[in-house]
């Protein structure tokens, strides 16, 4: 039978804030299907790096989107720009979580840059052209970040950086890093971030992770062999680094969780109309109950995870605390992804395990979106502290 | 430099297609319509000039009203304005008509060149570039899958089935082109909300000066006089190999005139 996945996808009722917003998504959903949808297999069966789907982005304006306009950003609240990444991870999830990144790591600079800093770099950062990573995690230590090891030592008007990042997105092919690196003593308030130029002599990019799925992403460790990095472009200060590194964390999360709900959604969809043309027993398959149900839980769960992201976006929006509310939409919508992706294996049966049909792609890809910016472990830790009055991990 | 790009609105090309039954004119009101497909390849070509010369980029618009989606979807990708021409009395008018249409209305504009696409996938004709340059009184670049502007000078590549043909015209012109010239661009989010408030000229036949008894399906030169829907797929032949499958393969081909 032919695969159904050609078909568009069908819309999501969405309630947007602005006519602007509907314009945006719009948008989104254009190039997702025109530029994305087409390219997404056979990049991931060749794990190649779609450096040029991201320019396209890039140009139409969708690097910069929850950034102010005065840098080049677009201004739009981050309940609109999840649904952008939403809308693109539902086409192609390598694309939405190199999005994702690349917004996280333009916020240490915009939320915790000087003025100076601000304007000398952010531009070209929201510029479209450029694309960002975050490092954080080491070979030794990624839940317990607060004991990372490398080291940013100062030298006159400079910091000379000794170490090992592992697992940065992007690694290798990113116009600029954060730099999470210890300056002083031991514990968090000991690290600082530093934004680092990938031309700084002595940062060596190591060969891309072969991982189970997002071939098509490349994962690097980056090592550091006496970098030099020019002081000025410490930002926050010494020591307020691992603070930054979690208030950057919180808006990842929500990220991570909006590519969830659009690589559940995709496995949805190619599943319904699997299971409206396949026969079995004289009848489609969706007409059994044991099928139909299987796809009514998984859409239900979807739009519960929805609704969570969103929720815990507004909050952010509108100047609140979210960050435990994006704890919650990161564990319940990553483990809805890797639920509704395995149930939609189940769903094509045999034809589901193999890679004529992408949702035996989407099964192995939502897994890292329970690892990814905190394991869905330390999202349960954050809730939990915040339950019993406990500090943050 | 300054440049007129003709769009058109179609019915999508991707989705279902029909005739009315009663006058055989596009059925307009119920297809999903959108830029004539070739036509944003023009939009794309102007662009570049522009963004490397300078100048200025116009649309013009010949369609109801509906077609306003078009205009603002065709400003969203960088023209600065557009010229939109809407009435009642134009609606099934034939090419001879539209190209005297554009004609007139390209009379109220200050232009140096005109770019539009090769065809327009709704009725396929491909004449309006040469009728509205004949009408014009300039040279018809036509088919182009390049174009080089050198100060006055414009050339292109014309397209066509064994390979290309240079053109070269001086001064004001009309240049059509193929899907082969460019990669048109996505329009941007900034694009779009800026072209909420590009300007877009509203003309009536009156404005032009052009009378209604001129156009429109009942004064056209030419008519659909019946339609028919394009008829279900054949069978086709097959060919089973009892040792003489290559032989009857190059009977049919040679049947059917393709050796
Ligand atoms: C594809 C990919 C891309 C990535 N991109 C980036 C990136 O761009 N930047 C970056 O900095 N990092 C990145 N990471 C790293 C990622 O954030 C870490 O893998 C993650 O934080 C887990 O760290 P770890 O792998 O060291 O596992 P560990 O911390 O060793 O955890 C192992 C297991 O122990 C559990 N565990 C640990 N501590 C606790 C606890 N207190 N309570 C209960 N359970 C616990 C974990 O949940 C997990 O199940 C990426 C990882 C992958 C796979």
């Amino acid at each position: 039978m032919s695969a159904p996945g050609a078909a568009r996808p069908v819309a999501v009722e969405r309630m947007l804030p602005t006519e602007e917003a509907t314009e945006l998504l719009g948008l989104a959903a254009e190039i997702a299907d025109g530029e994305l949808a087409p390219r997404a297999a056979d990049f991931e069966a060749r794990g190649e790096f779609p450096r040029e789907v991201f320019r396209t982005l890039g140009r139409a304006g969708l690097l910069s989107l929850p950034y102010p306009e005065e840098y080049g950003g677009a201004d739009q609240p981050y309940e609109v720009y999840l649904q952008v990444v939403e809308e693109l991870a539902r086409r192609w999830l390598s694309v939405a979580l190199g999005v994702s990144v690349h917004t996280l790591s333009c916020f240490p600079v915009a939320e915790f840059g000087t003025d100076e800093q601000r304007k000398r770099f952010l531009p070209d950062m929201l510029g479209g052209e450029q694309l960002g990573a975050y490092c954080l995690s080491e070979p030794a230590g990624g839940s317990d970040a607060a004991a990372l090891t490398t080291r940013a030592v100062a030298d006159g008007d400079e910091y000379r950086v000794t170490g090992t990042k592992a697992w940065v997105s992007h690694g290798g092919c990113a116009d600029f890093y954060n730099l999470f690196a210890r300056t002083g003593g031991p514990g968090p308030e000991g690290i600082s971030c530093l934004l680092v130029d990938p031309a700084s002599p002595g940062l060596v990019p190591q060969a891309p992770e072969r991982k189970m799925g997002l071939s098509a992403e490349r994962t690097s460790q980056l090592a550091f062999d006496d970098v030099r990095v020019p002081a000025d472009r410490l930002l926050g200060g010494e020591g307020v680094g691992f603070r930054i590194a979690m208030r950057a964390l919180d808006g990842g999360r929500l990220g991570i969780a909006a590519c969830a709900v659009g690589l559940a959604q995709s496995a949805l969809d190619y599943a319904c109309a699997y299971a409206a043309e396949r026969e079995q027993f004289g009848r489609p398959i969706a007409a059994f109950q044991g099928v139909g149900f299987l796809l009514a839980d998984a859409a239900t769960q979807i739009a519960a995870a929805r609704s969570l992201v969103l929720s815990a976006a507004r909050l952010k929006d509108a100047g609140r605390p979210f960050s435990v509310e994006a704890a919650k939409a990161k564990l319940f919508a990553t483990d809805t992804a890797m639920r509704v992706t395995t149930d939609m294996v189940q769903v094509l049966g045999g034809y589901g395990y193999v890679a004529d049909h992408p949702v035996e792609r989407y099964f192995r890809e939502a897994k890292v979106l329970q690892i990814v910016e905190g394991t869905n472990q330390i999202q349960r830790v954050v809730i939990a502290r915040a339950l019993t009055g406990g500090g943050p991990v | 430099m300054k440049i007129v790009v003709l769009v058109k609105q179609v019915p999508d090309s991707g989705a279902e297609r029909t005739l009315k039954s009663d006058d055989f004119t596009v059925d307009r009101g119920s297809a999903s319509n959108v830029i004539n497909e070739m036509d944003e390849y023009a939009i794309e070509e102007a662009l570049r000039i522009k963004e490397a010369q300078g100048g200025e980029v116009t649309i013009l618009t010949v369609g109801p009203d509906g077609a306003t989606e078009s205009i603002r979807k065709a400003l969203s990708m960088g023209p600065d304005a557009a010229v939109h021409v809407v009435d009642g009395a134009i609606a099934g008018s034939d090419a001879v008509q539209t190209s005297a249409v554009l004609a007139a209305a390209l009379g109220t504009l200050e232009w140096d060149l005109v770019l539009c696409g090769a065809e327009a996938t709704d009725g396929r004709v491909q004449v309006i570039p040469h009728m509205l340059a004949e009408r014009l009184g300039v040279p018809a670049l036509t088919g182009a899958r390049k174009l080089t502007i050198d100060g006055d000078s414009r050339t292109i590549e014309r397209q066509t089935d064994e390979g290309y043909e240079v053109v070269r015209a001086d001064g004001k012109a009309v240049v059509s082109v193929w899907d082969t010239i460019n990669e048109p661009r996505y329009p941007s989010f900034k694009g779009i909300m800026a072209a909420k408030k590009k300007p877009v000229t509203t003309l009536s036949l009156a404005d032009l000066g052009l009378a209604p008894d001129t156009v429109g399906l009942a004064n056209a030169y030419s008519a659909v006089v019946s339609a028919a829907p394009r008829p279900a797929r054949q069978a086709g032949t097959r060919v089973t190999d009892e040792g003489e499958g290559g032989v009857q393969l190059v009977e049919f081909l040679a049947v059917e005139k393709f050796v």
